[in-house]
């Protein structure tokens, strides 16, 4: 019998800590090489910790919303075999899945390659594989248990598909039972009934980087928020017919490339709208290249990827790399590259956009530019009404260094590119 | 007319209904139990227990047998054995007797009051009873339907003189000289056994192309091998067609359309068992079916609110284990206890020679579900306590699940090997894996020692083999 020690891997370039947001294991807990043990966070990207080994989980080394600094222990895991005594090595984190797929535009820099220094986990490959677990249940199956469990979960009235069984071939234990029992399973009670109930939730993770993020924001920065409608009818027409008569290999066209473009034409006029404000030092940083934060709702909670170099990228590969980093938003595999390094941020709320918003800046950014609903409203063309396809811009922008005639002249502009939306493509 | 009434009526006192009458009195219902017969249905009175006792009277004649004509590799002999069916008969039925006397007793003990006689709906609360002292009605809260089975008469060979059923063979006087057994099941199969170990030259005819069709050729091997060796005439893919002219030979068409007659003094006809739905007013109450069977539910209930249903009347496997644990489950509902069916495994016996024993899932119901298996055998040939019993003959069978290890299924066919049927019901209801099976001391020597074994191959790593 031998141990091994997980400790905290380098989950991305220059990060010192990791905060740990999930525990997939209790203590007792048997697992399987490579499967997850726990999920710590970086500024914004969830990394998933596999085992390298099978055994047991004998030692948790942090709790759930502590920090962890990188290389120290989290987990001890005993292993069978007859392997090394006494083993200690570092677990590989989960690669990032997104990496082969992105696009490198010219100007970009190459990304730096994700750390790879946690290679070791391969050398304690020969460690057996422990025989006395089974795979868990397959969903869907029958629960497994023994008669005797059966019999109390019916008197309990207890559901045994409700309780993920910890026993070989995910067998439900009397254990199982007894600790699903004392979390209290809620019995069901006709009628009206006052509830008395306070759930402490505890706010960690990626909601609590957000919380720190938007006080920040709010603390710091005095918005000023401007809304002006746009008449999109031209701009959904063309829009339209791109999408129509679009090569089958490209990505469907929505609004979003096409206000990534006019944003870069606008701030080309505005350099001051593109920029980073650090106002502990009192510089405003003003970036040469556009890196449009798109904030995106994902299961997790809300995370900003981010389009790098949209002044380097056609309308298709605007909409392509929008496409892609909202998948990879939602499916939780964005790398903590693919979500920071933002000079300006659109948010949309799509189909729930409402009629106007006061969008909260992505500190320490200086604009942002939130798109409402497009409705067909009657619009006066002078001599009659007309329906037209009516779009809302609520944009914020950091009132410490831009002025509101500033903003005013940038939605301005916006609104004139979107409107004939022939311009945005005319260069010069 | 005489009017009681109770919380709970069972109509039938076989081991589903006699069950669920002791269970309900343990738990203080006032229950009335009505069997038209003797209480031990079926089962005591006409089917497994008889035919075990007939079975192990043949196996023993046979082994003196073999020892009077020398052929004993154990090296006994003896002289001059002889038969007295009648006395066998009579052995047999004093079993039966205490058996049956001893339900009866039991019944008494949890105060269950028993009537006999035979029942009849008359709405579904009110049941009359014809009894020996006339119209008995009984008002019940909760009826238990557990009425059975009866065996399939053959309309061109109906029961009655030289055509007997299961119940006729266990009761005949002497062992016929010809016997012809239509239906080649476990049934007829344990019978004709019997007889032929008896003496009696038998013929056994089955219109499918193997015998007991409901398992692998692989699992009846061993016994079509035996029956071969025993000199039982086994015709497959051949329908009986009647009786000669004379009645003393059966009729067949064989397998390749000729024409053929087996001589027999008594056709024993064992072509299966059907629900009793019949005779007792199901007319009256309307219930609704699950083709000939009663349907329920997963707690034994019938379309019609507080009417039950348990036993061979409500489908397949008709096996008496199946109907005691749903006449136990009902007896429970009844009292207010929450209970479902939940069972993995009800474990079939076969008693021919060699037994045949499944439990759970065959490799092919497996397959069928889309599982991918591994499966494995352990050969009684390599097992040291088979061949001190002579019964080198069938092996041990586990079906797995191929990622979990997590037992499905287990056969076996070998001598005795009836009594392995707990150990594999027992792995299969607990969820074991083959590590579970591989890692439990199994005395030495027994046959058990090749469900270990069986477990080891599956797991590639078998000791003995």
């Amino acid at each position: 019998m031998g141990e091994h020690v997980i400790k905290l891997p380098d989950v991305g370039e220059g990060v010192a800590e990791a905060e740990l947001v999930e525990w997939h294991v209790k203590i007792g807990d048997l697992v399987r090489e490579d499967a997850v043990i726990a999920a710590v966070m970086t500024d914004k990207a969830t990394v998933e910790i596999p085992s390298p080994v099978d055994g047991e989980i004998i030692w948790l080394g942090a709790e759930i919303g502590e920090t962890v600094a990188v290389g120290s222990p989290i987990v001890r895991i005993k292993i069978a075999g007859d392997g090394p005594a006494e083993t200690v090595a570092e677990a590989a984190p989960a690669e990032p899945k997104s990496e082969a797929r992105q696009p490198a535009p010219a100007a970009v820099e190459a990304a730096p390659a994700p750390a790879k220094k946690a290679e070791p986990a391969a050398a304690l490959k020969p460690v057996p594989r422990a025989t006395t677990l089974g795979l868990p249940r397959p969903e869907g199956e029958r629960p497994l248990a023994s008669p005797a469990v059966r019999l109390r979960a019916k008197e309990a009235g207890i559901d045994l598909r409700q309780i993920p069984g910890t026993g070989p071939a995910g067998r439900v234990t009397h254990e199982d039972l007894d600790g699903f029992a004392a979390r209290g399973a809620a019995v069901p009670v006709a009628g009206l009934q006052a509830k008395t109930g306070v759930e402490e939730i505890k706010v960690i993770g990626l909601r609590r980087r957000i919380a720190e993020k938007m006080a920040l924001a709010k603390s710091r920065i005095p918005h000023i928020t401007y809304v002006e409608e746009v008449d999109v009818t031209a701009l959904e027409e063309l829009r339209a017919k791109l999408n129509a008569t679009k090569k089958p290999d490209r990505p469907k066209l929505t609004l979003l490339p096409f206000l990534m473009r006019a944003l870069v034409k606008a701030v080309a006029e505005q350099p001051q709208l593109n920029a980073i404000y650090d106002d502990d030092a009192g510089i405003i940083h003003r970036h040469a290249g556009v890196h449009i934060g798109m904030a995106a709702q994902t299961p997790g909670g809300l995370m900003v990827p981010v389009v790098k170099h949209a002044e380097a990228r056609d309308l298709w590969d605007c909409a392509v790399e929008v496409n892609r980093l909202a998948e990879a938003a939602k499916a939780g595999t964005a790398t903590r590259e693919e979500l920071t390094g933002s000079t300006i941020t659109i948010t949309s709320l799509g189909a729930m956009g409402g009629v106007a918003t006061t969008p909260v800046i992505n500190y320490p950014e200086v604009a942002i530019v939130g798109v409402n609903k497009i409705m067909i409203r009657p619009m006066w063309d002078g001599s009659q009404f007309v329906p037209r396809k009516m779009m809302n811009l609520s944009s914020s922008f950091d009132h410490r260094v831009i002025d509101g005639w500033d903003a005013a002249v940038f939605v301005q502009r916006l609104k004139a590119l979107l409107e004939a939306p022939a311009m945005i493509f005319v260069e010069g | 007319m005489k009017e009681i009434s109770c919380k709970l009526l069972i109509i039938g006192a076989g081991p589903g209904g006699y069950i669920c009458a002791i269970r309900a009195g343990q738990l203080g219902i006032d229950t009335v139990i009505v069997e038209a017969v003797k209480p031990g249905g079926t089962c005591l009175n006409v089917g497994c227990i008889p035919s075990k006792a007939m079975i192990h009277a043949a196996d023993e004649y046979l082994k003196v047998s073999e020892m009077a004509s020398g052929t004993s590799p154990l090296g006994i002999s003896l002289s001059g054995p002889a038969l007295d069916l009648a006395r066998t008969v009579a052995w047999k039925d004093r079993i039966v007797g205490r058996l049956t006397t001893g339900v009866a007793g039991l019944l008494k003990k949890a105060k269950v009051k028993s009537v006999q006689g035979w029942a009849r709906f008359r709405d579904g609360k009110t049941v009359e009873v014809d009894t020996e002292t006339g119209l008995q009605v009984i008002r019940a809260e909760t009826i238990v339907i557990a009425t059975g089975s009866v065996p399939v008469e053959l309309p061109f060979l109906p029961f009655g003189g030289s055509v007997i059923s299961s119940t006729g063979a266990l009761a005949l006087k002497q062992v016929p000289q010809a016997l012809a057994v239509v239906g080649g099941g476990y049934i007829g199969l344990e019978l004709g056994t019997a007889f032929a170990k008896l003496g009696a030259k038998v013929t056994v005819v089955e219109a499918l192309p193997r015998i007991l069709p409901q398992y692998d050729a692989e699992l009846t091997r061993p016994v079509a091998k035996r029956l071969e060796a025993l000199g039982v005439k086994v015709l497959t893919g051949a329908k009986a067609k009647g009786l000669s002219a004379k009645g003393d030979a059966l009729l067949v068409e064989a397998a390749d359309g000729s024409e053929q007659k087996i001589a027999a003094d008594k056709v024993l006809v064992t072509v299966g068992r059907k629900p009793l739905v019949e005779g007792w007013g199901l007319e009256e109450i309307d219930l609704d079916r699950d083709g000939r069977f009663i349907r329920i539910d997963e707690q034994c209930r019938t379309s019609m609110r507080g009417i039950y249903a348990i036993g061979d009347v409500t489908g397949e496997p008709m096996l008496a284990h199946r109907a005691m644990a749903q006449g136990e489950m009902v007896a429970e509902i009844v009292a207010g206890h929450k209970r479902s069916w939940d069972k993995r495994s009800i474990p079939a016996v076969c008693f021919t020679d060699p037994e045949v024993v499944t439990a759970g899932l065959s490799p092919e119901e497996a397959k069928a579900l889309g599982i991918e298996i591994k499966s494995s055998s352990f050969p009684f040939s390599a097992n040291g306590r088979a061949m001190t019993l002579l019964g080198e003959d069938g092996f041990v069978r586990i079906v797995a699940r191929a990622d979990n290890h997590l037992v499905l299924g287990i056969q076996a066919v070998g001598t005795g090997v009836s009594e392995l049927s707990s150990a594999f019901s027992l792995a299969i209801e607990m969820g074991a894996r083959l590590e579970d099976i591989a890692g439990t001391i199994h005395a030495h020597p027994t046959q058990s020692e090749a469900f270990l074994e069986a477990a080891l191959r599956t797991l590639g790593h078998a000791l003995h083999i």
